[in-house]
């Protein structure tokens, strides 16, 4: 240990209760930032993940202008050419066909304009969650004809159960009509209340035959191993369909474009929390300057004594930053640590948000919140107040080169 | 003379007081700033809430809210409406509706909708229909055919003013019925899924073509006086027969808003905890800073014959000024910088489609309320105080002998 750190470390000590009070400034910023952060970032993983998994998948390959009309004009005419090509993919975890209708859908007393949605009950499976959400009844069989999965708030609404019959009436790809009977197989409960309350499932093949579809369907709908590979194989799936056809008749869109209000609103909560942590971390840098500026001023004798022996001013200037320096980086270790501890509490017990469930599951979540730590979770707030605090260290350091050694002696 | 004193003490070294002070002010700005932010977020969700065919208070038929449908209507409104005429102050405003869910579609598109009948004249002052008109013509109270749509809707559907729409139905009766309206306007709402999802007849139109002569489905009000909510639904319900019948508030309409509502003040108080105890430690450490230096002043003062409790009060009153101080300037400049703001609101356009997934216009207009201002201060000043004992008792401790060591 050099003579330098030496004095630094032994300056620090030089007041206990001023330092504890300056790193427990600084443990506690960092603390608040690890935590709130990781929490932010958990929850918004679990709005992405139950909203991906329950309906619209990683990534859709639709016919272009679907994603923003929802008409049933705008389908993909050749889905099995695509399937082909997707299946030279490996990254990509499971595909499934989906086609939509707007239809009026009516039990023996109640009527409701819905969209019905065809799947294929075992690609379907591989790719959401419904099938493990039935709370009534029985999933689709690959053999089922017209049967139906309905959502529970819609199966209030309709007033029906398990076994009674529904009639559909819509408009079919070629603009005639499309009607049909269908029996309810069973009934799901997402949390999900939009998807829960305006959701109709049948088998891809009677749908097929009802709309007229001729095989054509709208969302040929992707699951990736996680939302960070999305990206990736995005740009195969890309890349895998212009190698034939030049012309364009199909878009290629990731979850992020399938769930703009969803992505907006992230952002929106991530920006304001923005603004509450740079608030929360000059308040911290303001009220800790105070603590460098005092340790520098109060010593002004001891510098003039130094520099009249011959130190060199820069030498003082690293003395000076090695103390402040050091003191952060404590500060900042504490609060990390600390924080991390109390997020991986949290992340094994949740916050029980019981009041707020209201809210909460209109998102996808439940009342039951997890945080999650991770590495850009636990070490950029902590890294901001690192930065912020060296730089209101700074201010205090400098003064120190502009000293002179006889006006220093002389002060009191 | 004490303030005299406490008051030249803070000034000793002006440097320091004045850092001290810049943390506190970023501090209090903060806490008015946002909260004036999030309450104008607020009080526009609840706004926008209400403005969408809610009202302050609405009356059903009893079984309305759970299955909302056609053969839940309210049998007699005239009865209805007469209590109302009674009850109410002659500012309040209300409108019948009928209000089914249908299925629209014209040569090539489809979708689901709810087809609203309403009294347009009276609707206009109750709902943002009032506000939001966009194109072409609003509805006449005598128009048998006439549709009024919402911009996106219309988008969709490729079509335009004069064009038709088909409206597929179920009647009272429970005959699925069909009719074509014709696109008379449109208007254009703060969130798109209010464009989509509501068509908008006259309540004759409706009455014919539902064949629901009498019955509609709901009563809006709107009170020129949001406070009286709760009493005015009170003696609503003490009249009407609620057998049949059931009043409901806001509160009740929009259980989301009101959740939002209740835990607003709560997520506030720990907001400004936080922001405080990462200022408390600056007070704190300026504080014993400013009593360590001053050991001998003390011992001279207890020699003197200076009460403990007295030196408590000194510093304690010092650091009452120093945050006084503080509190005023964050106070202003909070105040100034919202009053900035008031009239050109804060632009979240660049997140549209987030702002409406939280049910918020695309501009924020801050908001001030006297109850958030009073709550900050209290809370600044009360903890101030506490975390000050710590340095004042520090300096009642100072005895002379010690003093005069240093």
């Amino acid at each position: 240990m050099s003579v330098d750190m030496k004095m630094a470390l032994r300056n620090i000590w030089r007041n206990p209760v001023r330092t504890i009070l300056t790193l427990s400034a600084i443990a506690f910023a960092a603390m608040i930032l690890v935590f709130m952060f990781s929490f932010q970032l958990g929850s918004y993983e679990t709005m992405i993940n139950s909203s991906v998994k329950i309906h619209t998948g990683h990534i859709q390959i639709q016919a272009e202008n679907y994603n923003e009309k929802k008409s049933i004009r705008y389908a993909v005419r050749s889905p099995a050419v695509i399937a082909e090509k997707l299946n030279k993919i490996d990254d990509i975890q499971a595909y499934t066909f989906r086609a939509n209708g707007f239809s009026l859908v009516s039990s023996e007393n109640r009527t409701r304009g819905i969209l019905v949605t065809g799947i294929d009950p075992e690609g379907e499976a591989s790719v959401s969650t419904v099938d493990r959400l039935i709370k009534k009844g029985e999933y689709l069989d690959k053999n089922d004809r017209d049967k139906a999965l309905i959502g529970n708030l819609l199966a209030k609404h309709l007033r029906v159960g398990i076994n009674d019959e529904l009639t559909v009436l819509g408009q079919g790809l070629d603009g005639s009509i499309a009607a049909g009977v269908v029996t309810i197989k069973g009934i799901f409960s997402s949390g999900l209340d939009e998807f829960d309350r305006r959701c109709i499932q049948i088998p891809l093949g009677y749908f097929n035959d009802m709309f007229y579809m001729q095989d054509s369907v709208h969302e040929i709908v992707c699951t990736a191993e996680s939302i960070y590979e999305v990206e990736n194989i995005k740009q195969k799936i890309e890349k895998e369909l212009a190698r034939e056809n030049g012309k364009k008749e199909v878009v290629v869109l990731d979850w992020k474009q399938l769930l703009p209000g969803l992505v907006q609103g992230i952002k929106l909560d991530f920006i304001s929390g923005m603004i509450f942590y740079v608030i929360l971390v000059l308040v911290v840098a303001f009220s800790i300057l105070n603590t460098f500026l005092m340790a520098i001023l109060e010593r002004t004798k001891e510098f003039g004594v130094m520099l009249a022996l011959g130190v060199k001013p820069a030498r003082l200037l690293k003395l000076v930053l090695m103390e402040s320096s050091f003191m952060t980086l404590l500060g900042v270790l504490i609060g990390l640590t600390a924080g991390c501890m109390l997020t991986l509490w949290f992340e094994s017990h949740g916050i029980n948000l019981e009041g707020a469930s209201e809210i909460l599951k209109e998102y996808g979540m439940s009342g039951i919140v997890y945080p999650k730590l991770s590495v850009v979770s636990a070490l950029s707030g902590p890294l901001g107040v690192l930065v912020i605090t060296l730089c209101a260290a700074l201010y205090p350091a400098l003064k120190v080169t502009k000293m002179s050694p006889v006006e220093a002696i002389n002060t009191v | 003379m004490y303030l005299d004193l406490a008051w030249r003490n803070i000034w000793r070294n002006s440097r320091r007081t004045f850092v001290i002070l810049t943390a506190v002010i970023i501090g209090v700005w903060s806490m008015v700033f946002l909260a004036a932010f999030s309450r104008g977020m607020l009080n526009n969700m609840l706004k926008n809430g209400k403005s969408v065919l809610i009202g302050d208070i609405q009356i059903h038929d009893r079984g309305y809210r759970s299955d909302p449908s056609i053969d839940m209507s309210i049998q007699d409104p005239e009865d209805v409406t007469e209590l109302l005429d009674r009850l109410l102050a002659p500012e309040d405003v209300y409108a019948g509706r009928i209000k089914v869910s249908a299925y629209v579609s014209n040569a090539r598109h489809s979708s689901g909708v709810t087809l609203v009948g309403i009294d347009p004249e009276k609707e206009k002052q109750i709902s943002f229909l009032g506000e939001k008109h966009f194109k072409g013509k609003y509805l006449d109270s005598k128009d048998k055919r006439g549709v009024y749509a919402g911009d996106a809707l219309l988008d969709k559907f490729d079509t335009g003013m004069g064009r038709k729409l088909i409206i597929m139905t179920r009647n009272s009766k429970g005959d699925v019925v069909s009719k074509a309206f014709r696109i008379r306007g449109s208007f254009k709402a703060d969130m798109e899924a209010t464009e989509k999802n509501y068509l908008f007849i006259t309540m004759d139109a409706a009455k014919k073509f539902l064949n629901m002569p009498v019955a509609i489905s709901e009563i809006s009000i709107v009170l020129s006086d949001e406070e009286n909510v709760e009493t005015i639904a009170e003696k609503i319900k003490e009249k009407v027969d609620t057998a049949l019948l059931s009043v409901e508030t806001w509160k009740e309409l929009l259980p989301m808003l009101e959740a939002y509502f209740s835990m607003f003040n709560s997520f506030m108080y720990i907001w400004y905890v936080v922001v405080f105890i990462a200022m408390g430690f600056g007070i704190v450490n300026t504080n014993l800073m400013a009593v360590f230096e001053r050991v001998r002043e003390f011992g001279l003062l207890r020699a003197l014959g200076m009460k403990p409790w007295l030196v408590v009060c000194s510093v304690i009153t010092e650091s009452v000024m120093v945050l006084l101080i503080g509190i005023t300037c964050g106070n202003i400049s909070g105040v100034v910088s919202v009053l900035f703001l008031k009239n050109e609101g804060i632009d979240l356009t660049i997140f549209g489609k987030g702002s409406e997934f939280f049910g918020m216009s695309r501009i924020i207009y801050p908001q001030l309320t006297l109850y958030d201002v009073v709550n900050i201060n209290f809370v600044i000043l009360f903890l101030g105080i506490i975390v000050s004992l710590y340095p004042a008792l520090k300096a009642s401790r100072i005895t002379p002998v010690e003093a005069m060591r240093e």
